[in-house]
């Protein structure tokens, strides 16, 4: 982006000093957040030893985390971690397509959007969990009962930002297009589509974070197979250090999961001004 | 007259087209899964407007209440608290980013063999996985504070409380609300779920429980409580938001007017 107008030659001084003071500063904020981590294992440490948890089920990192990386080297942890992977990929990926057709088609056509306003507004905030025993009735143990929870959660997330995403087309471009003889699936395409990426990209990061949660959730309560259900197998069988390196796995994949949604978003929306003017100023 | 005619239709429309719809693949095809629509709002009436209401819902929904209400409290003066304070944040941002990656269901397990399977857990399990959206949103609005209305406040001598109170919580306050927005529905999932481990009480128990003994009509009623339940929170939230906000909104309209 061009400096814009009634910028001086001060803002553009103090742009590049906060900048350089950002830069400096980079070190420290490492040490910091190293030291913040250290300070909670020590918390978490102390109180396993000194009592303040029941040893017994609040086991110390010390134990957690070699335990931790004897997991890691067992084949059916991966299983279980592709297995969770895969159906919050699988989910996503059902309530993605869904989402951003039934929110181009909807979107487009004011009459549709008044239409299902009102069903929309009741059914997105039914808690995706109310269907857990829906799911365990009509498909028992199988992958599906996950799915059925981690699309319905996903897919409002999604389909919310694309009908956002559309209203926000500007009318001068769309008449600007069908001057110049745009068909209609040209228009959605060039005009559209790149107006409703950003949206459709918020609505993918929260979608990701939330078809985890959902995944882990359906394996811990119906017991689809999968990390949810590997801890709860480890917290039945009273092998509580492995229920915590499992639970530390779940927030690694989550943190994973929240990484590549921001890198997806950046690399994807690269030419949008929220990404550009971020790295200029 | 006709305005109302046509809202009416929008708004009604498409359930009643959908409710018809269900009706008649009910009757064409029985299931046992999927009941007609009309028993099963007999069956709602029937289940819920007895002693369950006092048994399973309303206590539902008090933990809730209290859960989410400690999770917003907290979030925003913790988030303050480290926004305000560029070390603060480097130390604490590591580990809170895990904490908001962790999918909080995994918390139940430890949780129930920690405190036991009683209203204390049920209400820190809600807090544990709502406070993250607030205050990692609260951390992000009170860094962002617009850097002239800190140097105007610094000038004219506003420190301290009164400066948290008239500056940074009125800049930070759309963050928050984007925050609590999304805390609510997380609060919900955990709601359910927690009363689905180990207890013989609440929401989540009772359309587990009916699910099990295969009381089919009951389940889809109780998948409607939710989903009213749900409804209900997000109707609230938006009165509070407008109330709120309404500064924030009425300026956003100024703005996109000129």
């Amino acid at each position: 982006m061009t400096a814009p107008t009634g910028q001086t030659l001060t803002t553009t001084v103090a742009v590049a000093r906060a900048r350089s003071r950002r830069r400096s500063y980079r070190p420290r904020r490492a040490i910091l957040g190293a030291t913040g981590i250290l300070i909670f294992l020590l918390l978490w440490e102390g109180a396993s030893r000194f009592g303040l948890a029941d040893p017994r089920y609040l086991p110390p990192p010390t134990e957690v985390i070699p335990r931790l990386f004897q997991v890691l080297a067992i084949g059916d942890f991966w299983v279980a971690v592709g297995q969770t992977i895969g159906a919050w990929a699988l989910g996503l990926a059902i309530a993605l397509i869904l989402a951003v057709i039934l929110g181009v088609v909807i979107g487009l056509s004011p009459f549709l959007r008044r239409f299902t306003n009102s069903t929309v507004e009741f059914l997105r905030p039914v808690p995706s969990v109310a269907l857990i025993p829906l799911a365990v009735l009509l498909f028992g143990l199988r992958i599906e009962a996950s799915l059925l929870l981690i699309v319905y959660a996903a897919f409002w997330q999604i389909f919310i930002q694309v009908l956002y995403g559309v209203a926000d087309v500007d009318t001068v471009a769309m008449a600007t297009g069908r001057s110049y003889g745009f068909s209609k699936w040209q228009r959605i395409r060039d005009i559209v589509f790149p107006t409703a990426l950003p949206y459709l990209m918020t609505g993918l990061r929260l979608a990701a974070a939330v078809a985890l949660i959902l995944a882990i959730t359906a394996q811990l309560i119906i017991g689809t197979p999968g990390l949810g259900a590997e801890i709860l197998k480890a917290q039945n069988g009273g092998q509580y250090a492995t229920m915590y390196a499992l639970m530390l796995a779940t927030g690694f994949l989550g943190i994973l999961i929240n990484m590549g949604a921001r890198i997806l978003e950046r690399a994807t929306l690269s030419w949008h001004q929220s990404v550009r003017g971020e790295a200029t100023a | 007259m006709r305005k109302a005619l046509s809202w009416l239709g929008f708004t009604f429309g498409l359930p009643v087209i959908l409710i018809f719809l269900w009706w008649l693949a009910t009757t064409i095809s029985p299931s046992f899964f999927f009941p007609p629509p009309g028993e099963i709002l007999v069956t709602f009436f029937e289940t819920w407007f007895g002693p369950r209401l006092w048994l399973d819902v309303l206590p539902s929904i008090l933990r809730f209440g209290i859960g989410v209400i400690i999770a917003m409290v907290l979030g925003v003066v913790i988030g303050v608290i480290v926004g305000l304070n560029r070390d603060l944040r480097a130390l604490t941002e590591p580990t809170f980013e895990f904490f908001r990656a962790l999918p909080a269901p995994v918390l139940i397990p430890p949780l129930l063999l920690l405190i036991g399977p009683n209203d204390a857990m049920k209400i820190f399990i809600i807090v544990l996985a709502a406070i993250w959206p607030v205050l990692l949103n609260t951390v992000e609005g009170v860094r962002a504070a617009d850097s002239v209305q800190n140097e105007t406040s610094r000038s004219y001598g506003i420190h301290g409380f009164s400066r948290v109170r008239y500056q940074v919580l009125p800049g930070a306050a759309p963050q928050i609300m984007a925050g609590i927005r999304q805390c609510l529905p997380i609060g919900l999932i955990l709601m359910v779920i927690s009363e689905m481990f180990n207890t013989t009480a609440g929401l989540g128990f009772a359309i587990i429980q009916f699910q099990r003994t295969f009381a089919i009509p009951e389940m889809w009623s109780g998948i409607l409580v939710l989903g009213l339940l749900g409804y209900g929170v997000a109707v609230v939230f938006r009165f509070f938001e407008r109330r709120v906000l309404r500064w924030y909104h009425g300026l956003k309209d100024l703005e996109n007017a000129s």
